[in-house]
């Protein structure tokens, strides 16, 4: 059995205060962080992928309920949160950059700045929601579509005049029809929106164990991998938004 | 050799006594041992809801319990065995106790991980007991819409979030492999020098990390649909029951070769080493791991044949399951070569390894015919189907997974059990098996459905021989516990290398240090040298 197994000659090096026992080198233990993190991204891809599954059958099955309902987003609302995560995925690599640059002012700066930006978002996604609530657009028993318009011809005036381009969709669908299968549109519109936001929240959470230990100075450009994932997930997060976007508030949105 | 045996001073065993030393550590032997200790606290929980069913089945007549609580013990007991047990069972315990020291790493990849996803697993399990305790659930283990989002009145929502907590929990293991796998291998440990135990485990990794999201996501829209009235299965609003069969089975298909791929990668191991040969076919052995967790995935929709799915799909579905025969197949055949001509030799792990073979067999093949779409239609939800699944589940993976535990168990804990009793309990389990579930093939041809409390006067025969079987088959799973616990102190001591198996762990003390190696071992043996090693003869006394 003695020659079986060959000892390897392995000489301790000066290991980083950040080197755990069971890796060999720096490099091997950043390695496999990274590829950790890819294979956790690819099992969030399946976790979101079953929704999107779901969203493409039923779009494909009441175009026109979705088309409608996605009209009952606001553009400003879901454009501006759009330009705010967009935004923040920049500043996010900043602050890798920072890291990898032994910047750590500069990293924990741009990493507050992240998570605002993160807030901002949340916070406009409660401005949304909380419009749906006031116009019964939550699905389950209080759920009504028309609650919306009796409410804008209830208040007279220009906000009775159709939305523009209205007077040119001829709706296929009855009250009752739009009733019913809106409220997949918006069950999946709650699911997906809901899901991504605490993703957000996880991520703000992550970034400010990240942003104390930038402050502590733990980063340096042989150890920033901590900064790195918490990147990585970010922009991840920021990329399902990206889908989000078009799939649910500019569903034939162009007239 | 007798007086040179002798337990090391030191090893991953009393590296510490405190309680905190073992819900702390980030030693994935010891993690293995929790999980072992936790899988096997489930497995009997879940026998026993096997055992409330056969009792009922004794008569015709639905006189033991009411339908509404059998329908409870058959739930708990398809939803603890299959999420509790058979999923985190060989991977969570050999693969975790195992992959490092094979492939000559000190742990894997990323050790608070795995201790994580352990936790994550008993909170999940909490869940699932919790809603057990008040009152379980009914709905089936497949919770199929509508019944389970609007109609059942039992602990739905308690136990979906226990598995999809639990779902985490294979999710971290699978993720902690395949890094493992990728970056922890000691030098000259190439990818074809790689056990096939560990090839079926980067297999079975892969499943876990593609598949249990989307279990998980499936239950959340359960999960919304049920507690807020959310409507994405409901067919009053438009939505589609269906979706959810499609979303479930997904998963819950390639689910069942989370379970059965480390059994053959187990069987692997077990083949070679007891015919003192090499593995006949290496890397068709290797690939067909890989290629069953592929066609895994795109098979799903032969659960719902009946539900209404178009034809076509139907027909494609059926070919790519017929497909998975092939790679099954492949195994089956290398490990009936590698025995050709091979010292084969009769102890327990290789009995479980025999059963293994025969009980593979049978449960893949009556696969086939229920991969028929014309035979399906006859035979969809009856005992066929339960007879099927339980030769892959129960005489596939949970045989594996105690040839497994007889194999590795002398390197876990440094001890032989009793060679008597283990060959006992492992003809007690095959024969049992077999009288049990035997009967349940003809029982479901002759159109007993599954999942009913009562049946015909005509088929008692069958079923009392089918709950007959399973009290062997009972008693043969509680003798190994006894002398597997009998064995920590009484046991012989094993040494090292009991078997003369070939493998990287068997020459490591037992039970190992704490960080395995030493020093990180160079790799320079082909996997399997049985014909040229030096190890040849074995040196157990």
């Amino acid at each position: 059995m003695s020659n079986a197994v060959a000892q390897a000659d392995h000489h301790a090096h000066a290991h980083h205060p950040a080197q755990q026992h069971h890796f060999d080198t720096m490099p091997q233990q950043k390695e496999a962080a990274v590829l950790g993190m890819w294979v956790f991204l690819l099992t969030e891809i399946l976790f979101f992928g079953g929704l999107f599954a779901a969203y493409m059958i039923y779009r494909v099955w009441y175009f026109e309920a979705f088309a409608e309902a996605s009209r009952r987003l606001s553009l400003f609302w879901g454009g501006l949160n759009t330009a705010v995560l967009i935004g923040s995925s920049l500043t996010m690599a900043m602050a890798v950059r920072g890291a990898q640059t032994n910047k750590r002012t500069a990293t924990v700066n741009w990493l507050i700045l992240t998570m605002i930006l993160g807030a901002v978002f949340l916070g406009v996604k409660v401005i949304e929601y909380q419009d749906k609530f006031a116009n019964y657009e939550v699905p389950g028993a209080t759920y009504n579509w028309m609650y919306h318009d009796e409410r804008a011809a209830a208040a007279g005036g220009e906000h009775a005049a159709p939305a523009p381009g209205a007077a040119h969709r001829q709706l296929a669908l009855s009250p009752g029809q739009l009733q019913r299968t809106t409220q997949i549109y918006f069950s999946l519109y709650f699911t997906m929106t809901g899901l991504h936001a605490l993703h957000m929240i996880i991520g703000i959470g992550l970034m400010s164990v990240i942003t104390w230990m930038a402050w502590q100075g733990k980063f340096d450009d042989q150890y920033y991998t901590p900064v790195e994932m918490s990147g990585l997930y970010w922009h991840f997060v920021d990329i399902v938004w990206i889908f989000l976007f078009p799939l649910l508030y500019l569903v034939e949105r162009h007239q | 050799m007798l007086d040179t045996l002798k337990i090391p001073g030191r090893h991953y065993l009393n590296d510490g006594h405190s309680l905190r030393s073992w819900l702390f550590t980030k030693d994935h032997k010891r993690i293995a041992i929790m999980y072992l200790m936790s899988i096997s606290i489930m497995f009997f929980i879940g026998g026993m809801f096997a055992v409330g069913i056969r009792f009922e089945l004794a008569t015709p007549q639905g006189d033991f319990v009411t339908a509404d609580t059998y329908n409870k013990f058959f739930t708990m007991h398809g939803v603890i065995m299959v999420f509790f047990f058979l999923i985190p069972s060989i991977p969570a315990v050999l693969g975790n106790f195992l992959i490092p020291p094979m492939i000559g790493a000190k742990d894997l990849a990323f050790p608070r991980i795995n201790l994580l996803s352990l936790y994550i697993f008993w909170i999940g399990a909490a869940f699932t007991l919790y809603s057990m305790v008040v009152g379980g659930v009914d709905t089936g283990w497949t919770f199929y819409t509508p019944y389970s989002a609007t109609a059942s009145n039992t602990s739905v929502v308690p136990t979906a979030v226990g598995i999809f907590i639990a779902g985490f929990s294979s999710i971290l293991t699978g993720l902690n492999f395949i890094v493992t796998i990728h970056r922890m291998r000691a030098p000259g440990m190439t990818w074809f020098r790689l056990p096939l135990f560990v090839w079926a485990h980067y297999a079975t990794s892969l499943v876990q990390v593609l598949g249990t999201p989307v279990i998980a996501i499936t239950l959340v829209m359960l999960g919304v649909e049920r507690g807020l009235g959310f409507g994405i299965f409901d067919a009053a609003r438009g939505g589609d029951p269906v979706l959810f069969q499609h979303l479930f089975w997904f998963y819950s298909h390639p689910a069942v070769y989370i379970m059965i791929l480390p059994a053959l990668g187990v069987q692997s191991e077990l083949i070679s080493t007891f015919s003192r040969k090499t593995i006949f076919g290496y890397s068709f052995v290797a690939f067909s791991s890989l290629a069953i967790a592929v066609f895994g995935f795109i098979v799903w929709a032969h659960h719902m044949f009946v539900a209404g799915i178009s034809t076509y799909a139907a027909m494609v579905f059926s070919f790519l399951s017929f497909s998975v025969a092939i790679p099954s197949a492949v195994k089956v055949f290398n490990w009936s070569a590698t025995l050709y001509k091979g010292s084969v030799s009769f102890d327990t792990p290789m009995l479980y390894a025999y059963g293994f073979m025969g009980l593979f067999a049978i449960g893949g093949l009556t696969g086939l015919f229920l991969a028929t779409l014309g035979l399906d239609v006859h035979m969809h939800d009856t005992y066929f189907v339960v007879a099927h699944f339980h030769y892959i589940m129960v005489g596939g993976a949970i045989m594996g997974y105690l040839g497994g535990l007889h194999f590795w168990w002398p390197k876990m804990t440094g001890r032989m059990y009793s060679e008597f009793f283990s060959r006992v309990s492992a003809i007690m389990v095959f024969v049992g098996f077999n009288v049990t579930f035997f009967p349940q093939f003809v029982v479901g041809y002759l159109g007993m459905p599954r999942r009913y409390h009562s049946y015909p006067d005509e088929m008692q025969v069958l079923n009392v021989m089918s709950s007959a079987g399973a009290t062997v088959l009972g008693l043969g799973y509680v003798l190994p516990v006894l002398y597997f616990l009998y064995s920590l102190r009484r046991g012989a001591v094993a040494g090292p290398n009991p078997w003369g198996a070939s493998g990287l762990e068997w020459h490591l003390q037992s039970p190992p240090l704490t960080e395995n190696f030493v020093e990180v071992p160079e790799v320079i043996n082909e996997p399997y040298e049985y014909e040229h090693s030096v190890v040849k003869e074995k040196e157990r006394v």
